[in-house]
């Protein structure tokens, strides 16, 4: 690619802004351009269903009995797609699939149960845990990392997602 | 709204998954050899127990497995 990445415009380019001004209870901010690879192989053991691994920059999260996706640092697509080509491996670049936001702070979890109808306790969805769910209408990968949640969303539905995140956090702004 | 328990991600909304009818209704051996009478009873027949009905489930919204399970029409519970 020799397109100047300069311009380039994130699928949340137009509320990074509004979604900065949130903080406190929760931070959002969007992790835009990740390079994504959907792995289906069905010899795989790790990660375990409902997990994912993370090893350097590269994390790689269940997707299903026989599916993974694996996420690395913008630009990172062509040293994932040779890492993990295989002669029983489907590997397909989806990059521009999903956008990634990272949720953080006290009042996450009240957020995202706003919205999600799967148990987030650390108990039942520890570091490491991550999901196909649906948040506020929108099927979403959830993953809990070290530091709150990494939401991955449909570019096309992640201004539906920013939009009614910035709705929601108010309320619970006003709580903390 | 039902709690449905998917054998590889676990409970989960009923939102989040399709409803695929009766299970083990199994697809003719020779498809030819039947009567329209026999076809439209193997398309369209299935059965509608007043108790336990083993179906099948695709967990659509999650890991996209279809899996089979039994369920108390009366009570919506999961039996298996």
């Amino acid at each position: 690619m020799t397109a100047d990445r300069n311009l380039r415009r994130s699928p949340l380019h137009g509320v990074r802004d509004r979604l900065a001004t949130l903080s406190g209870a929760i931070t959002v901010a969007e992790v835009p351009f990740l390079a994504q690879i959907n792995l289906r192989i069905t010899r795989r053991s790790e990660p375990r269903p409902g997990g994912s691994t993370s090893d350097g920059d590269v994390d790689v999260l269940w997707l299903g009995p026989d599916e993974f996706l694996v996420v690395g640092p913008p630009g990172s697509e062509q040293r994932l797609i040779s890492a993990y080509s295989g002669p029983e491996a489907s590997v397909v670049d989806v990059s521009a699939q999903r956008t990634a936001l990272d949720l953080d702070g006290p009042g996450v979890r009240e957020l995202l149960a706003f919205g999600c109808s799967i148990d987030l306790h650390p108990r039942v969805f520890a570091v490491g845990d991550c999901a196909q769910t649906v948040l506020a209408h929108t099927p979403v990968v959830l993953q809990r990392r070290m530091s709150g949640f990494r939401v991955l969303v449909r570019s096309s539905f992640a201004a539906h997602l920013a939009a009614w995140i910035l709705d929601a956090s108010p309320d619970l702004t006003a709580g903390h | 709204m039902m709690l449905i328990p998917c054998p590889w991600c676990g409970p989960r909304d009923e939102s989040e998954f399709h409803y695929g009818g009766q299970a083990g209704v199994a697809y003719p051996a020779d498809p030819a050899a039947l009567s329209d009478a026999e076809w439209a009873r193997y398309l369209f027949f299935r059965d509608n127990p007043k108790g336990p009905f083993r179906e099948r489930w695709s967990h659509s919204a999650g890991c996209r497995r279809w899996f089979s399970l039994v369920r108390d029409t009366v009570t919506n519970e999961v039996l298996s």
